[in-house]
């Protein structure tokens, strides 16, 4: 039986009924940009960075079930800028500090901003005060570099079976809240060899002292641009 | 923890049993007390429902009206609506500050009393209008302001202040088929039963009945999706949220016609197989609840509620009333339901819709109060009857509330295409500069479009029509809008998180006079992304009053730019204001120019 077809920027790209846009586009070689959508986990569909064009609509890839015979535009001058603008809105409602992190050259958020040649924050910065927490023996948490992508909260949630992570507030104001009543991630049972500890695509979770073991300018995405590195790999595709 | 606090959580868990779908519903009860949330009794109530502790501390930061932190022992909130403040609620707010000794998102030294601001509270008709501790007072002049501020001085109970003070007037002008409906409750009911469900759907079908509250979906696919999707339980929901600012047509309904729209959610509750019903109550319309209990109770002693309804076997439904607690958003059907799941009221990923996975996953019907409450004509009258009215795509009537700049502010009820030019006669409306018809998420028509009709085809709207006089600046009317999307924004998705922030932002950059026309363009682009990219409804109908007021209203954005291409929203000189204070220097020296430098 031949498999049903969309096309993506005018190629072929085959899919399974009930398969999202952006899971077959992947399993076709096919990058589209996707910061809080993670193979392990359902589609959350937060970030729209994986903003797809189809008949006209604007629409979440990691989200959006693909259809026979659509025709859907990903990699154009349009929707690109779209994504930019995206990128700028995160970039200006945290801190982020490229060059002074510690995440620099492994961080999917600054990754992107180079592969859609982001160059200008554009809007103003709303320097938002979030304070860290160094309390954990292992672990840092630098809350003004997050996304809210929940992707520790699922983690936590559902692989690692604890909960340690929620989001709180609202709009503008949303943070991340550790599973304490001190608020302090040493009052949890968080552990560094949780599948949360080393999920967050950005630098909120990270690891203490080992910040600087791989050198700046050989890092993951010093080496290959984030839209490579982002494809499954070939054995685990076929 | 206070041994009072444990006990209180115990209470609470005694009355709503420990189930973590009542998780907000407990909050609220808990708060009732002390008015905020002391951290140990979170930490309690989490370990007593089995939830990890921050997803607790994660719904009472989404909720408006929940505090874990303490807000005084009366805390009273300013709806903040254009019309309100059209009604000089400003004014108000700081006479009633004054009089206290406190300013606005204070709370006062001995923990008395704060003041704030809130979204519209659905009482524009009968503005300014306020929360006290979640009760609604309407009607606010000085008289009344300083009465209350006399109550608080004297730190008498809620329960003792004059009654008088939370009652509201229902301000209907032009009753039509709904609001004339005298039927006896039951009625309609015994009607529907007696058809036999199947002929009941089909009465609904033939009555065009289309959704009420704001995206016109035909009610009858919605029944038949849900009645056909496989499970043995259904839930009826009814939309009681009505956060849409200058909205209170359901207000009324739920206070003069309650019987119709429970008698609504009953016939739903016929049609599609349903046992558990819900009526999702805005927070802001506490008051109205110990009456919809009662008429609950009621209801249920006579048969209309509860085991075989009507005398019908098998036919076995009641209803539950949920409070929301002061979150917009939750309006929206599928953040309404993860609200009644006791959740944070977050938009779902659609598909699956309600119809198939609801409230904690059974197929679910959520209807508009004035849609559920419309049922009953149909089940009265027949379909046809009610197709005979309205227009070609919009069958029957709407009711509209009227607020603003006009001489009868209050309920309308029109056949749907009337035009908005008879609806501003009938109100007596008077050199008109612009209405508002639909909220903030709706569409804002210059005189020259008065001539449109009110209808899904034309002008749609879920019940607002908000008039404006030629005295108004509808640039403020615009920013007032947006300030309320950006404090309403739920925050999931990045474009309307932040792309409300920064829209609100550089309209408060235009109403400092600093606006310059490269932010026109940056206002264009934002509204283009946020219609674009966003989650639901909320942020792609938020740039809607700008959009429109660009449009239609450009000379009262224009009057607010500074003739240059480009300033900065940073003001140079004011970030010195501080440093002036500390070292008590106010002379030319110790200021910097905004202008910037020709060199550039
Ligand atoms: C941000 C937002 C707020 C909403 N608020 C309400 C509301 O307060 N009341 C309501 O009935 N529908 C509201 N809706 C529409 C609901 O999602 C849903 O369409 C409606 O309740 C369905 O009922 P109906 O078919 O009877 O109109 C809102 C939608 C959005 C996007
Ligand atoms: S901490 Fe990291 S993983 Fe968690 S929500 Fe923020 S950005 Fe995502
Ligand atoms: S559009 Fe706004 S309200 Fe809707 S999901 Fe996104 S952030 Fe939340
Ligand atoms: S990857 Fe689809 S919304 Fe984030």
């Amino acid at each position: 039986m031949s498999q049903p077809t969309f096309l993506l920027d005018g190629q072929s790209v085959p899919f399974d009924d009930g398969q999202m846009i952006l899971e077959a586009a992947r399993a076709a070689g096919r990058y589209i940009p996707h910061l809080c959508w993670h193979p392990d986990f359902p589609p959350h569909g937060s970030c729209k960075l994986c903003v797809v064009k189809v008949a006209g609509r604007h629409v979440s890839a990691c989200a959006t079930p693909a259809r026979a015979g659509a025709e859907v535009e990903s990699d154009t001058p349009e929707i690109n800028t779209e994504r930019r603008t995206l990128l700028q809105m995160l970039f200006v409602e945290g801190n982020h500090f490229c060059p002074a992190c510690e995440k620099s050259g492994d961080c999917q958020l600054q990754a992107m901003a180079y592969d859609l040649e982001m160059t200008t924050p554009r809007f103003r910065h709303f320097f938002p005060d979030r304070p860290v927490d160094a309390s954990h023996p292992e672990v840092l948490l630098d809350f003004n570099r997050c996304i809210y992508c929940e992707l520790c909260v699922r983690a936590s949630r559902e692989q690692d079976g604890k909960a340690v992570f929620a989001l709180t507030g609202r709009g503008i104001n949303k943070k991340l809240a550790v599973n304490a009543e001190s608020g302090r991630l040493a009052d949890t049972d968080f552990s560094a060899d949780d599948k949360a500890a080393h999920i967050c695509p950005v630098g909120v979770i990270l690891k203490k002292r080992v910040g600087f073991a791989v050198p700046i300018g050989e890092r993951t995405y010093d080496r290959a641009p984030l839209h490579e590195v982002a494809l499954p790999k070939s054995e685990d595709s076929a | 923890m206070a041994l009072g606090a444990s006990q209180r959580v115990d209470d609470v868990l005694k009355r709503f049993g420990e189930r973590p779908e009542y998780l907000l519903q407990m909050l609220i009860a808990l708060q009732e007390t002390e008015n905020w949330l002391p951290p140990a009794a979170l930490t309690a109530l989490a370990s007593a429902l089995r939830l990890p502790r921050a997803r607790v501390e994660g719904v009472v930061g989404f909720y408006s009206f929940l505090h874990a932190q303490p807000v005084g022992r009366y805390r009273l909130l300013f709806s903040d609506n254009i019309i309100d403040r059209m009604l000089g609620s400003e004014v108000l707010m700081a006479r009633l500050c004054h009089n206290l000794w406190l300013a606005p998102g204070q709370v006062s030294e001995d923990g008395l009393a704060s003041v704030d601001v809130t979204s519209c509270t659905g009482l524009g008709d009968q503005g300014p209008a306020m929360l006290v501790n979640g009760r609604a007072v309407a009607a606010l002049n000085e008289d009344r302001i300083d009465i209350i501020c006399e109550l608080i001085r004297q730190k008498l109970a809620l329960d003792a202040w004059p009654a008088e003070l939370f009652e509201f007037e229902n301000n209907i002008h032009q009753r039509d088929a709904l609001l004339s409906c005298a039927a006896p409750p039951g009625d309609a009911l015994q009607a529907a039963i007696a058809m036999g469900r199947d002929a009941w759907l089909n009465q609904v079908q033939a009555s065009r009945l289309r959704g009420r509250g704001g995206a016109g979906f035909t009610t009858a696919v919605k029944w038949l999706a849900c009645r056909d999707a496989p499970a043995t339980e259904k839930i009826v929901v009814c939309n009681a949220d009505e956060g849409e600012p200058g909205t209170f047509k359901d207000r009324v309904l739920l206070s003069a016609h309650a019987d119709l729209v429970f008698e609504g959610m009953t016939l739903a509750a016929w049609a599609v197989g349903a046992r558990r019903g819900f009526l999702y109550l805005r927070g802001e319309y506490l008051n109205l609840r110990p009456a919809l209990e009662a008429t609950l109770a009621r209801r249920r002693a006579d048969g209309w509620l509860g085991a075989s309804i009507g005398g019908a076997v098998g036919f076995d439904f009641d209803i539950e009333i949920h409070l929301g607690a002061g979150a917009y958003v939750c309006g929206e059907e599928t953040a309404l339901l993860e609200s009644l799941e006791g959740k944070r009221g977050t938009p779902r990923i659609r598909p699956p819709f309600p119809v198939t996975h609801g409230y904690l996953g059974l197929p679910t019907v959520v209807n508009n109060v004035e849609t559920l409450a419309k049922c009953c004509l149909i089940a009265l009258h027949g379909g046809a009857a009610f197709a005979a009215t309205g227009t070609a795509q919009s069958a029957g009537t709407k009711l509209l509330s009227v607020s603003g700049d006009c001489a009868r502010p209050g309920i309308y009820e029109f056949p749907f295409g009337v035009t908005v030019r008879q609806v501003l006669d009938a109100c007596g409306a008077i050199d008109t500069l612009a209405v508002q018809v639909g909220g903030a998420a709706g569409i804002t028509l210059a005189p020259y479009e008065f001539g449109r009709r009110v209808a899904f085809e034309d002008v749609p709207t879920a019940g607002a029509f908000m008039v404006f006089n030629d005295t108004r600046d509808m640039f403020d009317v615009a920013h007032n809008f947006v300030q309320f999307f950006a404090h309403e924004s739920c925050g999931f998705c990045t474009p309307c998180r932040v792309g409300t922030s920064l829209l609100a932002g550089t309209l408060d950059k235009l109403a400092e006079g600093k606006g310059s026309p490269a932010d026109l363009l940056e206002i264009e682009d934002l509204d283009r992304l946020l219609k674009q990219a966003s989650h639901c409804g909320l942020g792609s109908a938020a740039p809607n009053p700008v959009i429109d007021g660009l449009q239609k209203f450009r000379p009262a954005y224009e009057r607010h730019l500074m003739h240059a291409d480009f300033s900065p929203a940073f003001d140079l000189d004011g970030a010195l204001r501080r440093a002036r204070q500390i070292t008590g220097r106010d002379d030319a020296g110790a200021h910097l120019p905004q202008q910037p430098e020709a060199s550039r």
